[in-house]
């Protein structure tokens, strides 16, 4: 067939290309819509954690003055969830209760000198340092720093690490 | 004959909502006719006899709706005094069971429900899986099956947690714990669930909004979609003999009453079943939970000890990731992949099939065993290789081991009984499922204090 040329054949077709882009304008403010919703959706859910965080100053705990505790000792603090422990050379480790095989709350023993996991029996020395597995770390410790001679833990943060290290130990 | 005029009050409202004509002698036929159509908006006209059988389908399916329309009413009914808090949660628990009257039967009814639930589903599973049931053209509707078998699992695992006692506090704690592991977004994910770095508050909301919400909507939804996969299947798979050809659906009856009547009856003997059972036994509800002191010994949840019970014989990054994820994606893909034919209907796929099935349970059963004391008490692999990395000595190499002996007995029955792809996937699967479940009694039975072999 001949191709007509003129007014009669364009018309249906501007016609069709504007439908086409109004339609693609709104599935394209759909779309705008939906990632607007979803990143609504996000940010409601996410920040939790974040704020729980609240004030740090809060979160730093005073232990008492160093010569408190004794040499080869561990001092629970349930307040900050932490283990103060004063190693044999005098030395200071804050550690986590947390066990780092599944997250129970270790249990220090005197008698045997350890930490033991009721959950799956992992075994902790007085350094964190795992004596039984199946615990794969040391336990997580806290920034502890010595002010005036009073011990103070940071219990902020953990601190993970992989074993332990002389350079976590802090002295007087 | 008497006017509307002539009527009472009460009489007219009566007649209002059940109209004259559905009353009257010959017409009351139509008013059970009406009863049945709306059934029937549900269920197909005729049903094939053959797949009346009890043994075909076990009830399972229609046990897991059961069982899901009970843990919806009950829990809507707990909804009315429960309070997601750390510091009421346990107390409104405890109000409800001593002072609620029949507070501890609907907290009971709950908790059984739930627990039979995941039983009845894991059933069902193994049953649709046994006959075939997932070969075209049910291939989506294994996957959604899937999916509603992670959603109860979901909705068991978040309900744990809401009495807030330690036996269900330990349990989260622990199983959030295994996380960790996830080599990519498992701290983020475990920060995002538990709404902070360890179980607490945010936690209890989460679980509860999870719990109460989200979940059952989703299984809601999937159910009602499962269903209707299965109306387009065209009903249940039609049972058949190892020698019969497919397609011959056999005589049809009409569904009411046929299958209408052997339902309910399904129906009414899990509800007296469950009600018995509650009476019976309570639910479980220790101490309020303690952040300072663990159980010992502290255990997953009964439906996570397979997995616990991994965790002790293999590195964590192999016993919560790559074996549960390798099993999911198995699972998800067994009706996708090439088959030389399709045995739907046949239980077992062939008399081969089922032989080769009997020596997989055998194998599964011993092996599981074996291997497990081998592992407690004379394997000593990182100990024995102490200057190797541990993910390789307790995870990549028994890993490999395992692997290893599960390709060969794949291989070896394959080639004993001439086998073909239908019934040596088959046999696999029912030698990792029947490992599993064995794995999931020793880890619920066989574990005492410190987690060492007990005898129960």
């Amino acid at each position: 067939m001949k191709k007509v040329k003129g007014p009669v054949q364009e018309e249906p077709q501007t016609e069709t290309s504007r439908r086409s882009f109004l339609n693609k304008l709104w599935m394209g403010l759909g779309l705008l819509a939906m990632v607007e919703f979803i990143a609504l959706v996000a940010t409601f859910l996410w920040p939790r954690s974040k704020l729980a965080k609240g004030e740090a100053a809060d979160l730093i705990i005073t232990a008492g003055p160093v010569d408190k505790f004794k040499v080869d000792s561990v001092t629970a603090f349930v307040r900050g969830k932490f283990y103060l422990a004063r190693l044999a050379d005098g030395g200071f480790l804050a550690l986590s209760r947390k066990c780092t095989h599944l997250g129970c709350t270790v249990p220090w023993l005197p008698k045997e000198g350890m930490f033991e996991c009721p959950c799956h029996a992992s075994a902790f020395d007085i350094r964190g340092e795992v004596i039984r597995p199946p615990a794969p770390r040391a336990l997580d410790i806290y920034h502890l720093f010595i002010e005036n001679n009073v011990v103070k833990v940071d219990t902020s943060r953990v601190i993970k690490r992989g074993r332990f290290d002389v350079s976590q130990v802090v002295y007087s | 004959m008497i006017t509307q005029s002539q009527n009472g009050f009460i009489q007219r409202l009566f007649y209002s909502i059940f109209p004259k004509i559905l009353r009257e002698g010959k017409d009351q036929n139509r008013y059970r006719g009406y009863l049945n159509t709306f059934i029937l908006h549900f269920r197909p006209r005729n049903v094939p006899e053959r797949t009346l059988r009890f043994t075909l389908t076990w009830g399972l399916g229609g046990m897991a709706f059961v069982l899901v329309t009970l843990l919806i009413g009950t829990g809507l009914l707990l909804k009315f005094f429960y309070l997601p808090s750390p510091e009421k949660a346990y107390e409104s628990v405890l109000y409800l069971q001593n002072t609620v009257l029949f507070g501890q039967l609907i907290r009971n009814i709950h908790h059984w429900s739930a627990n039979l639930a995941l039983v009845v589903v894991f059933l069902h599973f193994i049953r649709v899986f046994l006959t075939g049931a997932f070969q075209p053209p049910r291939q989506l509707n294994w996957v959604v099956g899937l999916g509603l078998l992670i959603l109860v699992l979901l909705s068991n695992f978040t309900g744990y947690l809401l009495p807030w006692d330690q036996l269900s506090f330990w349990a989260i704690t622990i199983s959030m714990g295994m996380l960790e592991y996830m080599p990519v977004g498992g701290i983020w994910l475990q920060e995002l669930i538990q709404g902070g770095t360890e179980v607490g508050p945010a936690t209890l909301s989460n679980f509860y909004a999870i719990h109460t919400a989200v979940l059952p909507v989703l299984l809601i939804f999937f159910l009602l979609f499962h269903f209707w996969r299965v109306r387009k299947a065209g009903g249940v798979v039609v049972p058949r003999g190892p020698d019969e050809e497919m397609g011959n659906r056999g005589e049809t009856v009409p569904t009411i009453p046929n299958l209408l009547l052997r339902e309910l009856t399904v129906a009414l003997v899990l509800l007296a079943f469950i009600l018995i059972l509650s009476v019976l036994f309570n639910a479980p509800l220790e101490s309020k939970a303690n952040p300072g002191l663990s159980l010992n010994p502290t255990k997953a949840p009964w439906y996570f000890m397979g997995i616990q019970e991994l965790l002790l014989h293999f590195h964590p990054l192999f016993s919560l990731f790559v074996i549960p994820l390798c099993m999911g994606i198995g699972l998800a893909m067994l009706p996708y992949l090439k088959y030389p034919s399709n045995p739907a209907g046949i239980w077992m796929t062939s008399l081969k099939g089922r032989k080769m099935a009997l020596t997989a349970v055998f194998f599964a059963v011993g092996a599981t065993i074996g291997g497990v004391l081998l592992d407690e008490y004379v394997i000593r692999c990182p100990s024995w290789m102490s200057d190797v990395p541990v993910y390789l000595t307790a995870g990549l190499i028994p890993f490999m081991v395992i692997l290893a002996v599960i390709l060969g007995f794949y291989v070896k029955t394959k080639q004993y009984y001439a086998a073909n792809r239908n019934e040596a996937v088959q046999t696999l699967l029912i030698l990792l499922l029947t490992a599993f479940v064995v794995l999931t009694v020793i880890g619920i039975g066989f574990r005492g204090p410190g987690m060492k072999l007990v005898w129960p």
